[in-house]
């Protein structure tokens, strides 16, 4: 094991999607700037969009909607508690984005005009732009990377930001998962772009792995950015996604919805207007699992060969390609059954839902120098090109950051203290696996976390959540890469506690199923139309504060206001 | 020594005529999001060592030559 000490500008911390974006557009900004991006997987195929993606789900193009409109569907979407200045700082720089994207090569659907090819999916407005070749993605933004010449460093897991004297980033420090060499990187700024908490609940098929996230998601920049001083936001609006049962990855009602495909219960029955997921969404689809009428499917054997082999194509080549196989072992065939589905365990993840590490409309933390784009900060439903856009925004703003500071002193007792939290599982010959210790903290997420959320086992779970803390100290790794599981495993942990905490916090019920407290069942605008601010006290604890919800830019009427909360399909209007 | 050797049937599997690992091939080795897969010293053909699988496909779509086969882990099967 050696030590590697590195020195560079800016560090962009995880290669999947947004950041790719954040260290190419850094460099266009200043092409002298010295960028490093790193990722612990390699940045081919790492991330979330590892096989590519089958549609935008959040395009905001001139003659389908206004980023107004946008920001207006969001803020419903989301029970009104959004900060939208951010949203529009997603939905004006969306078009320009997807054009970008269109030069670069990725291949959008488009009409017999030339047209992009808008699909409505959500409550309200028209979003949907399916990318039917979306499998090349990843192929595209190498080609970028390359091009601006981007240093990248493949397979080192980095652990921790360490912050000097004000506060601000100093260095980033991490270990290579197959030599546990251990990094030092000195920079003036870092971008965390490492993707959801995704490895928070265990799957029901009790498969470590099988996670609807790309299980490399495990929350690793949500608990950097905590123990590097800053804020994380709304952690108690969970994410929780309709999936194909034991497979548990999406089905997909976004590619069927347009198609003629909708989810529907038992009797093979529409049981909500809207497939968007939502909480209220997600909340309709557990009283129907839960309620009698389950289980819950994918409807799509009423539609024509043609419809369905097109459906087949894109669903069985992009994003979770391996369901094709999945439905053939199962004998699962879309023309001849419904598909069964499931909702899936918790996690964080602010491309589908809202929380993360807190980002303004620029993409900065409340820490100096670091910046969180994609599924890991903030900007609820930002998806996959919501992590372009923000990705762009932290690359160019922390090249400004870069050129008005230097480098600052890092403290050599950080160093060897994160140096010795790392190397400690290694040094020992006998204990835990880590496998031990994150199947436990994820099965206990499951029993106790898992939505209609109860104080008294919320509780129950911070207990054993820190009586596993104790076990961590007899974590041991046989190999380095054991050794990265071991800090995931550390990762793992620390979501789960902020999972529980956030969620406590919150006395109403908020956000459907995300947030359904049943001993606060009630919404309550008067105390809690707030954020909530989740952070590192004094003492080194979790600490939770509110903070008041950003003046609206984009008004809406009471009548707007509850548009999600009426998706359950009225009995009387279909007998009418 | 408290540590148990459990096994278990891996998703990943490698047609170890067609796998070229031997002359220096590490495709599927580097395009694994959660480093899974090795080249085993002895055969010096890929192989999976940990049952860590996404069922994601680039070890399988990448593989120069078609060597790389992916099914669904027995527990989600």
């Amino acid at each position: 094991m050696k030590r590697i000490d590195m020195e560079f500008d800016l560090v962009v911390i995880g290669g999947g999607t947004g950041g790719p974006m954040a260290a190419v557009k850094a460099k266009e900004k200043n092409p002298k700037l010295r960028v490093l991006l790193i990722d612990k997987a390699n940045v081919k195929r790492s991330g979330a969009i590892s096989m590519g993606m089958d549609g935008l789900n959040n395009a905001v193009i001139p003659g389908h909607a206004t980023p107004e409109q946008y920001v207006k569907e969001i803020t419903i979407a989301n029970d009104g508690i959004v900060d939208q200045e951010a949203v529009m700082a997603y939905a004006a720089n969306s078009f320009d984005m997807i054009n970008e994207l269109d030069r670069w090569g990725v291949k959008f659907e488009k009409d017999e005009t030339g047209d992009y090819a808008v699909r409505k999916v959500h409550h309200l407005g028209s979003y949907v732009l399916p990318m039917p070749e979306g499998h090349h993605m990843k192929k595209i933004l190498y080609r970028q990377l390359k091009k601006a010449r981007v240093e990248v460093t493949n397979r080192v897991v980095v652990t921790r930001v360490l912050t000097g004297e004000s506060g601000e980033v100093v260095a980033v420090m991490g270990f290579d998962c197959r030599t546990a060499d251990v990094y030092v990187i000195r920079t003036k700024a870092a971008v965390l772009s490492t993707g959801a908490a995704g490895r928070i609940g265990l799957p029901a098929s009790g498969y470590l792995m099988g996670t609807y996230e790309n299980p490399t998601n495990c929350g690793d920049g949500h608990a950097m950015a905590y123990h590097a001083g800053a804020d994380l936001a709304n952690l108690e609006c969970f994410q929780i996604n309709p999936l194909i049962k034991d497979y548990n990855g999406p089905a997909c009602a976004y590619v069927t919805g347009p198609f003629g495909g909708f989810t529907a219960n038992s009797k093979g029955e529409r049981f909500i207007e809207c497939d968007y997921w939502s909480g209220q969404m997600m909340m309709e689809f557990y009283f129907e699992l839960e309620g009698g009428n389950g289980p819950v499917f994918l409807k799509l054997d009423h539609l024509a060969e043609e419809t369905i082999s097109e459906i087949e194509h894109i669903l069985h080549t992009n994003e979770r390609p391996s369901r094709g196989r999945f439905h053939e072992k199962r004998g699962n065939d879309y023309r001849k059954q419904m598909v069964e589905m499931h909702i899936s365990e918790i996690g964080f993840c602010s491309g589908h839902s809202a929380s993360g590490i807190h980002t303004d409309a620029r993409g900065a933390t409340s820490v100096p120098g670091l910046y969180a784009a994609g599924d890991c900060a903030s900007v609820p439903h930002n998806y996959m090109l919501g992590a372009f856009v923000y990705g762009r925004l932290c690359g160019e703003n922390a090249a400004a950051y870069c050129a008005e500071h230097g480098l600052g002193a890092v403290s050599a007792g950080d160093v060897a203290a994160e140096e010795a939290r790392i190397l400690a599982p290694l040094g020992r010959t006998d204990g835990l696996t880590p496998f031990q210790i994150e199947y436990k903290t994820r099965r206990l997420v499951n029993d106790y976390l898992q939505p209609p959320k109860i104080t008294r086992k919320y509780e129950i779970a911070l207990r054993r959540f820190d009586e596993i803390r104790e076990d961590t100290s007899a974590m041991f790794a046989a190999n380095p890469h054991e050794l990265m599981r071991a800090m995931e495993a550390h990762s793992i942990l620390d979501c789960a506690e902020m999972a529980a905490r956030a969620s406590l916090f919150r006395t109403e019920s908020r956000w459907g199923l995300y947030h359904y407290f049943v001993d606060h069942p009630e919404r309550d605008d008067e105390n809690w139309f707030c954020h909530t601010l989740l952070s590192k006290g004094e003492d080194g604890r979790m600490q939770m504060r509110k903070k008041a919800i950003e003046p609206y830019i984009v008004p809406i009427d009471d009548e707007e206001r509850s548009a999600y909360q009426r998706l359950r399909v009225a009995r009387n209007a279909e007998a009418a | 020594m408290t540590i148990a050797a459990t096994p278990t049937q891996v998703p990943v599997s490698v047609d170890n005529d067609k796998c070229i690992a031997e002359k220096g091939c590490t495709v599927c080795v580097d395009v694994c999001p959660l480093d899974v897969l090795a080249i085993d010293m002895l055969t010096k053909k890929a192989f999976m060592k940990f049952d860590e699988c996404w069922y994601c496909l680039p070890c399988e779509t990448d593989c120069p030559t078609g060597a790389v086969s992916v099914s669904i882990p027995y527990l989600l099967r």
